[in-house]
């Protein structure tokens, strides 16, 4: 394995990285003024679609192809909104990319809002992450004194007003059009698509809804060029005219039970294995993986077995995994019981889950109730079924929700059941050994139906 | 009846209006203004709610259909003058997350969500912070907690004892 050069992550660590003397020094914002004097927003366009940049926050759509979607010559307002509510359970690149660098996604901002005739961004920014509110603000206010940001940018009769929008806590908004209803003031229920936010968004305006990695990718595609863009990564399949390749560098945020957690850049299509060994130094303590989460909790498992699986978009869908996700890899060690995990996933999401869509809602409590019965030492090998049952039709994919968060809700439990259903039945029988066959319904509680 | 005492201040009016000119319409100032009297109050009383309706131009349902939604605004009481969130999202339970908080909580004498008696620290349970390469972790006010340990974390505690009432 070639040692690669960070690109995305150049100025961690670099004193001061965040000013903008810093940013222009490494050469930032002087790709932005040559376009904004010399091109057209059209081939701004061009350039991004034609690098095969995929959008990082977890879908990977490509980033060109969605602007392309936006109505021609609408007379506007059309609305760049950033989503910065990063909030899948592993994932911490948009951090360190805002504190650290906060220019470089500034940069990328002003690009993709020149690409798509946008005057007016938002960066919806999650309550957790104070610094990156602090850097964000600092940088915004640098970059109007410069004249990055505000009326007729440089000169070239572009306009753009960046603007910081702070979220309250809650995972659904990271989902776009969710984001978008809670930058209405409204609570964060998803759309029902279509209309897609590129042809009715925010303030029912056609939106753009870009995440931050996206953001510095864009901005490095301008500096450093197309070429450069697609020599890195995993090229589309020849086989299969829909693949569009996984090109670019990544951001792979690695946590859990490593020896050394955090963000390292790579090519897509680097192994699970190879970013655990070679990044993070192994398993910690010596220890083996048991199971390896591939992109953040919703994307389900790799077993030990599977930790050759490439981390490219099409890499762990191959092995039954909903997909790369936000590539946050979180390792689980061989001391841990799989039943905890889960327990720990559907906590999370019966937490987090939005409430609009009951398959869900309810999916997602009473598969906690049922973790919770499991650990309690009074499981049944019937409960499997019935978690295995919420974990097939809840979602987008089976067609019975709104948006896709509940397809990662449902990913782990599938996976977990599928994957280690071994170790779920030898649990189960320990825990319970007088009633893990029973198969009757389980009365309802007492306290429920007081009203 | 005496005179009603307004809760929104003059100054917070003005913090919220200050922002107007970026949103297209008044609606979406709901949670700019949810924020500014949280920070100010340390909790948004349902008589605020109202306030910021009246302000934004919106029933006061509307608002509270909002507030609600997001569970992080407490309208009952005022949070701790140290409101602690400590993860227990995967991450960080894999790294003993969920000891810590339980730690925490015992140290402070208060179950997860409870605040202390004198006032000085709310503690609840926080899904994922998005620091897990520090795992595990605890959001503070502002400040970020890393690799807590038991230590840290009693001495977190006996800090934000130490400092409550000294700050306003």
């Amino acid at each position: 394995m070639t040692t690669f050069q960070p690109v995305l992550l150049e100025a961690v660590g670099v004193a001061g990285s965040h000013t903008l003397a810093s940013y222009r020094s490494r050469g930032g914002y002087a790709p932005l003024e040559r376009l904004l004097k010399e091109k057209q927003p059209t081939d701004v366009i061009e350039l991004v679609k034609a690098s095969g940049l995929r959008g990082r926050g977890g879908a990977g759509f490509p980033t060109g192809l969605k602007w392309t979607f936006l109505p021609k010559d609408h007379p506007g307002p059309i609305y760049l909104c950033i989503n910065a509510d990063e909030s899948e359970p592993g994932t911490f690149n948009n951090r360190i990319l805002m504190e650290d660098d906060p220019h470089q996604v500034i940069e990328g901002i002003i690009l993709s809002a020149f690409a798509t005739r946008a005057t007016t961004a938002y960066l919806y920014l999650r309550y957790e992450y104070p610094q990156c509110w602090d850097r964000l603000q600092g940088a915004i206010d640098e970059a109007y004194a410069a004249g990055l940001l505000g009326k007729n940018i440089q000169g070239s009769g572009f306009s753009l007003d960046l603007y910081l929008h702070r979220g309250a806590a809650a995972y659904i908004c990271g989902e776009e059009t969710g984001l978008i209803e809670s930058l209405e003031g409204k609570r964060a229920w998803p759309r029902i698509k279509p209309p897609f936010p590129a042809i009715e968004g925010l303030f029912r305006k056609p939106t753009v809804v870009n995440n931050i990695e996206t953001m510095a990718c864009v901005a490095q595609i301008a500096r450093r060029g197309v070429d450069w863009f697609r020599s890195i990564g995993v090229p589309s399949d020849p086989n299969n005219p829909r693949d569009p390749g996984s090109y670019g560098p990544k951001l792979y945020c690695l946590s859990g039970h490593v020896e050394r957690p955090g963000c390292y850049e790579a090519p897509l299509g680097i192994t699970a294995r190879q970013l655990i060994d070679g990044h993070g130094g192994g398993v910690w303590k010596g220890r083996k993986a048991k199971a390896v989460i591939p992109g953040g909790i919703s994307m389900g498992l790799l077993t030990e077995a599977e930790l050759d699986t490439p981390l490219d978009f099409a890499g762990p869908g191959k092995v039954g995994c909903l997909g790369l996700g936000t590539a946050a890899v979180v390792v689980i060690d061989e001391t841990v019981s799989i039943v905890d995990f889960l327990h720990n996933s559907c906590r999370f999401f019966a937490h987090e889950s939005c409430g609009q869509c009951t398959p869900c809602r309810e999916g997602t409590a009473w598969s906690l109730r049922m973790l919770e019965r499991i650990r309690a030492g009074k499981g049944r090998l019937k409960d499997l079924e019935l978690l295995a049952e919420i974990g097939n039709t809840m979602g987008m994919m089976p067609g019975s929700t709104i948006c896709g968060l509940a397809d990662g809700a449902a990913w782990p439990i599938k996976n977990a059941i599928k994957k280690f259903r071994g170790e779920f039945e030898d649990y189960i029988k320990r825990t319970n050994p007088s009633g893990w066959m029973v198969t009757d319904p389980v009365p309802a509680l007492p306290i429920v139906g007081a009203h | 009846m005496t005179t009603t005492q307004r809760i929104l201040t003059p100054e917070m009016a003005a913090r919220i209006e200050a922002l107007a000119p970026r949103y297209p319409n008044r609606r979406a100032l709901t949670l700019p203004a949810l924020h500014i009297v949280n920070e100010e109050l340390r909790y948004v009383p349902y008589e605020a709610v109202v306030e910021v309706a009246q302000l934004l131009g919106l029933a006061p349902a509307e608002v509270q259909d909002t507030l609600s939604f997001y569970q992080f605004f407490p309208q009952d009481k005022p949070s701790g003058e140290t409101r602690a969130w400590v993860c227990r999202s995967v991450s960080c339970a894999l790294r003993g997350g969920e000891e810590i908080l339980d730690h925490i909580c015992h140290a402070a004498g208060i179950e997860p969500y409870g605040t202390t008696a004198d006032g000085a620290l709310t503690v609840e349970p926080a899904e994922c912070l998005g620091a897990c390469d520090f795992a595990p972790c605890m959001l503070a006010g502002k400040t970020l907690h890393k690799n807590l340990t038991k230590e840290s974390a009693e001495t977190f505690v006996r800090d934000a004892r130490a400092r409550a009432g000294k700050s306003s």
